[in-house]
């Protein structure tokens, strides 16, 4: 359970002023100067030592992904991206912090970019956060307006400037060369990687991509001390977290929690609890639509953070909780996100074109009975098929819910082909009940 | 150099390259389908995955560097099943329509799917259909066959420097398309053909016409333009289907031009098959005896003065051989190779060549072209100053036309003054100039053909010697003429300009008009204008019926390059050779042995009787014929005469790409390419539409 004194986003629920002023109340901006002083090395070693983990859904080490930028800026410029296109199903963290507390992420930003040499920071916001564009753009304004950023940005002297862009409603832009591409006006198409942005990124000159979050917690870590984010939560996952809790539960909510929190605790105490009770409980995705489902018998003691939910063959992801009870038929749920994936895969490489479509095709028929029981198995392998053999991680994150719900709920899916194969087995006929899909 | 293993055998490979090229490099074939050398890296396909050693996923090698100890498998079961599963993704939504299809026999989806595929489906849902789109006359499109390797996406944007095509849509729903549905304004479109894997993107000409295995290929020389471009002849019987590239990195690379590969269809229609000759006035079918003693009987008792001879521009050098052989017999200097009038000077072989070499533009660093559009003019050599272009650190200049070259540059001027100020080291780009390492300038052929065309070349040469081009030490020679026509450069090596007292093209034309020469002899010269030829009597040898043919006397059918083995010398002065692939139509016959049969009917027998000794002969002429394939460097003399040079703007030596020869004016595609692409800047008649 996290302590108020600790909490990082304190305007979280919207109900002070988002503005510079109400900002400067809840300590942003508060010796900015100061923190830029401690110098490039200072800042990036602090935030190494804090242990932050990108809250983007990797959880790469933040510090580590710094310094990995060259580090003296040669002929070509260094760019920071921030990744605000949160189009992860489930996912709705950064919205918050853009809409009700924009200057912690300006804030973060520009010492981000302190950091990495880089004078220009460009934010990719998803297309249809309009409403939260316009926030953080005021909040630009406001911050020009008193010369935080700027051409002498805090008065440091140091120029850097703050750009919105917004996207056009494609998930996959939220993948970073994806973005990058986007950014510069292209398809938005993944990368391979090699070159890492790093090395070679926005405009081919060395990037770095990080997520709303993961750069708003930034000036609280400088502020209070690398030891301070480090000392809450477990080992190797650390500092706070937003919980975004949706689904079926009494009261769906965006929360700041410590990393690590039991699963259980998080639902009850914030949620208000699983419609009906725990025991009404019957499955959880805890991190967003790409991470494998959960049973609630894992549910019942599983700690939310990167490494524990690593054991329990899911993952973290964005901290997207999503709480499904009794009511609800699992397949058709997970059917839903193959659908996603099929619209959202970018269609570059093959494994992801045409395997998000088989996956999801096979999925339907699965639904709706029209399969063979040895389907399931054909299914599996065919996420293994895409798992892994793509350029970008959007394979993985159709394959996964996939092999969870086969992985825990085979039954179900087996019992959706027996029950729709009795019911149309006709006294004379001995046929399967599969047909071919119309 | 990095040292790393694959399969086990410890390879040695320069940092930058990748795992694919390092297997390469052993003989380890990787499949692959959207890798292609030529194009940037897309890693889509995911065919060429393999795996390495301490990485937690496999990896596409086509785009993963070497590195320093790195361990590569890619003959374990993991790897071969790895291939197998994006082979049955490929093909899951592929129609499977290999007996219908163009590409069936050299598909590259069908080869590795005898290697990596499954007898049968696991996919019992229904198949993707995607629309056809429409590329142009050229390109037939099935687009539900498409595997979206985007090599024909690369290639329009990098090489051939038209971004029309792209992908639109995403996931199951991305297509490869025009956009808009517009032709590929492009000279280089049919590479796509070669380059697609599938049966997506295939021939629009040559659909349903043959299988390859039933076709005998036959590797020649392209003679559409003066690059002498290596092509591959595919004919089934006596018919020309296809003519498609062959690698020559010092020439073409691996692309030929639309017209290289889409006009021999011209080689069908048209043809002169028979001799014919002229009676009271009407051109009748003749036996090739009637048709020497109709020459004979005209030419017995003119002089030498009297009679002239013009070779055409696809006149080979044995033929020309020939024609200057006889013509020497005869008595008469009149004879001319440059049938377009160009003031070119056979003496100085450097003057007419395009001396840095198409190869050569990779290391340049500053191009001038001045009158030339030579993605009009050379096609193939524009996307090499693409490809040079791309890579950066170049700097062009355009002194004519100012067109859509497929790269950036400064447009100096329209007309000569712009040269006269730059040979004087005038204007920002003449500093470009004097700070370049490598600077080469390209002379368009048209640029030459005026009043003042002596005057442009030395002024071309001041510009040449005053930004030091021609550096000796470096073995660089900047100065370069462009020339369109492929018997150009051969036939100023042979001597096909006029002897002492003898008349130019423009001679021969004027004194057909007046009378004082009464006979002329064309090899092929379709391009001058036929109504100044008078009351002169007329000789066409050729293989179409075109201009030349109609204001004939006596007709001599001779054969196309597909039809003989001949010699042809490029615009950078190598020296090549065309191979028959069919035979010719009718009694046509091999050009250099009419002209020696001529020779004996009128009494004056060449002397040679094979085309080893014309061969040889030729040798004798000039030794540059001793060396094939090769381009040897030219000295550097003085030519040109300084003068005055006119006003006019220079224009280019081609108008219409799409037509430029007896062939391609020929060819049913040329002529709808011309439609598609040229359509309102040609004069339609009264009859379309």
């Amino acid at each position: 359970m996290l302590d108020d004194k600790d909490r990082i986003f304190t305007n979280l629920f919207g109900l002070e002023d988002p503005g510079v002023k109400g900002a400067k109340k809840r300590g942003d901006w508060d010796g900015t100067k100061k923190i830029l002083e401690l110098g490039r090395d200072k800042i990036i070693e602090s935030v190494k030592g804090s242990g932050l983990r990108g809250r983007g859904g990797a959880g790469f080490s933040t510090g580590m992904k710094w310094s990995f930028m060259p580090k003296e800026v040669g002929e070509r410029p260094h760019y920071l991206v921030i990744n605000a296109d949160e189009g992860e199903p489930g996912t709705c963290k950064d919205r918050e912090i853009m809409r009700h507390d924009p200057h912690k992420l300006i804030e973060g930003a520009l010492i981000a970019a302190y950091a990495m040499g880089a004078h220009a920071a460009y934010c990719y916001i998803r297309g249809e956060f309009f409403r939260e564009a316009e926030a953080l753009e005021r909040a630009v304004d406001e911050a020009r307006a008193a010369g935080l950023i700027g051409d002498d940005s805090c008065g440091t002297g140091y120029k850097f400037e703050f750009y919105v862009h917004r996207g056009m409603g494609a998930y996959i832009c939220g993948e970073e060369s994806a973005l990058i591409e986007s950014l510069e006006g292209k398809k938005g198409q993944p990368r391979m990687k090699p070159p890492f942005p790093a090395n070679v990124g926005l405009y081919g000159c060395p990037t770095t991509v990080n997520n709303v979050e993961s750069i708003a917690v930034v000036p609280a870590i400088l502020r209070r001390g690398a030891e301070w984010f480090a000392g809450i939560g477990r080992p190797n996952n650390v500092g706070t977290k937003l919980f975004n809790i949706s689904g079926h539960v009494n009261q769906p909510c965006t929360v700041e929690e410590e990393m690590g929190i039991p699963l259980k605790e998080l639902i009850e105490r914030h949620a208000g609890g699983v419609i009906g009770g725990w025991d009404n409980l019957y499955a959880v995705i805890p991190g967003g639509a790409s991470v494998p489902v959960l049973t609630k018998s894992i549910c019942d003691d599983v700690l939310m953070d990167f490494d524990a939910l690593r054991e329990a063959q899911s993952g973290l992801g964005t901290a997207a909780v999503m709480v499904m009870d009794k009511s609800t038929d699992i397949v058709r749920a997970i059917t839903r996100l193959s659908a996603f994936y099929k619209h959202e895969s970018c269609g570059q490489c093959t494994p992801c074109r045409e395997g998000t479509g088989w996956m999801w095709r096979m999925m339907e028929r699965i639904v709706a009975g029209n399969a063979e029981i040895s389907e399931i198995d054909t299914l599996e392998e065919v996420t293994r098929q895409v798992e892994g053999h793509t350029i970008c991680a959007l394979g993985d994150a159709a394959a996964w819910p996939i092999q969870g719900l086969i992985r825990h709920f085979r039954a179900d899916m087996e019992k959706k082909i027996t029950e729709a194969q009795s019911d149309n087995r006709q006294p004379d006929n001995n046929q399967s009940g599969r047909t071919r899909a119309a | 150099m990095v040292k790393m293993t694959i399969d086990g055998t410890e390879v040695e490979i320069e940092a930058g390259r990748t795992v694919l090229q390092a297997c390469e490099q052993i003989g380890i074939e990787i499949p692959r389908f959207c890798y292609h050398e030529r194009l940037s890296v897309a890693g889509n396909c995911r065919m060429c995955l393999v795996s390495m050693e301490r990485a937690p996923k496999p990896i596409a090698s086509c785009g993963m560097p070497v590195g320093e100890g790195m361990v590569i498998h890619t003959n374990t079961p993991e790897v071969r099943q790895m291939r197998k599963n994006v082979m049955e993704f490929l093909l899951i939504n592929h129609p499977l329509d290999c007996p219908i299809c163009d590409q069936g026999g050299e598909c590259d989806l069908q080869d590795q799917a005898v290697g990596y595929g499954l007898d049968r489906s696991r996919y019992i849902e229904n198949k993707r259909a995607v629309k056809d789109k429409y590329m142009g006359p050229l390109i037939s499109t099935i687009m539900t066959r498409c595997i979206h390797c985007t090599r024909c996406i690369r290639f329009a944007s990098e090489i051939a420097g038209v971004p029309d095509l792209g992908a639109t849509g995403r996931g199951e729903h991305m297509e490869v398309g025009t956009y808009v549905g517009k032709a590929l304004t492009s000279e280089l479109s049919g590479n796509l053909i070669d380059l697609c894997p599938v049966g997506a993107l295939t021939s629009a000409p040559y659909a349903f016409n043959a299988r390859p295995w039933e076709l005998k290929k036959t590797e020649s020389i392209d003679v559409t333009d003066a690059l002498g471009c290596n092509i591959r002849i595919d004919a089934r019987g006596p018919e020309i289907k296809r003519v498609l590239p062959r690698l020559n990195e010092d020439v073409n690379e691996e692309w030929i031009s639309d017209k290289a590969r889409f006009s021999c269809d011209g080689l069908k229609r048209q043809r002169l098959d028979t001799p014919y000759v002229r009676r009271d006035g009407k051109l009748a079918p003749a036996t090739w005896p009637q048709a020497f003693d109709a020459i004979k009987d005209r030419l017995t008792g003119l002089k030498g003065q009297e009679i002239a001879a013009i070779a055409g521009d696809l006149a080979d050098c044995e033929s020309m051989t020939a024609l200057k052989g006889l013509m020497d017999t005869l008595g008469s200097p009149n004879i001319d190779c440059r049938q377009d009038g160009a003031f070119l000077d056979a003496t100085v072989r450097a003057s007419y060549l395009f001396n840095t070499s198409i190869a050569g533009i990779d290391h340049a660093d500053a191009i001038v072209i001045i009158g030339s559009n030579p993605r009009r003019e050379a096609a193939v050599l524009n996307a090499r100053i693409r490809k040079r272009f791309v890579r950066g650190g170049l700097d062009i200049a355009v002194i004519g036309e100012a067109a859509d070259l497929t790269y950036d540059y400064v447009h100096l001027g329209n007309d000569a003054s712009a040269l006269k100020e730059l040979a004087a080291g005038k204007g920002a780009f003449s500093k470009i100039l004097k700070a370049a390492r490598r600077p080469m300038l390209i002379l368009g052929g048209g640029t030459l053909v005026g009043q003042d065309g002596a005057a442009i070349l030395a002024l071309a040469r001041s510009v040449a010697e005053k930004f030091k081009m021609i550096d000796a030490g470096q073995n660089w020679n900047g100065f370069n003429v462009l020339h369109s026509a492929a018997s150009r450069v051969g036939g100023l090596d042979l001597g096909l300009v006029p002897g002492q007292n003898g008349a130019d093209v423009a001679g021969i034309l004027a004194g057909a008009a007046s009378g004082t020469i009464k006979a002329v002899y064309l090899l092929g010269a379709d391009e001058i204008d036929m109504s100044a030829l008078g009351n002169a009597f007329v000789v066409y040898q050729g293989h179409h019926g075109d201009a030349g043919a109609h204001r004939a006397d006596v007709i001599l059918p001779g054969t196309a390059y597909t039809e003989k083995n001949a010699t042809y010398v490029n615009t950078e002065g190598r020296v090549q050779r065309t191979q028959l692939a069919v035979f010719p139509p009718g009694d046509a016959r091999e050009d250099w042995a009419i002209l020696r049969a001529l020779s004996e009917t009128l009494g004056c027998t060449l002397p040679y009787n094979s085309l080893r000794d014309i061969r040889r002969h030729m040798v004798g002429i000039n030794t540059i014929f001793l060396a094939l394939d090769e381009a040897a460097p030219a000295a550097w003399e003085p030519f040109g005469e300084a003068g005055e040079v006119s006003a006019e703007p220079f224009v280019s030596a081609i108008g219409n790409f799409y037509m430029t020869d007896p062939i391609s004016r020929a060819s049913e595609t040329m002529a709808r390419c011309a439609d598609e692409f040229i359509g309102s800047a040609i004069g339609k008649t009264g009859t379309d539409g």
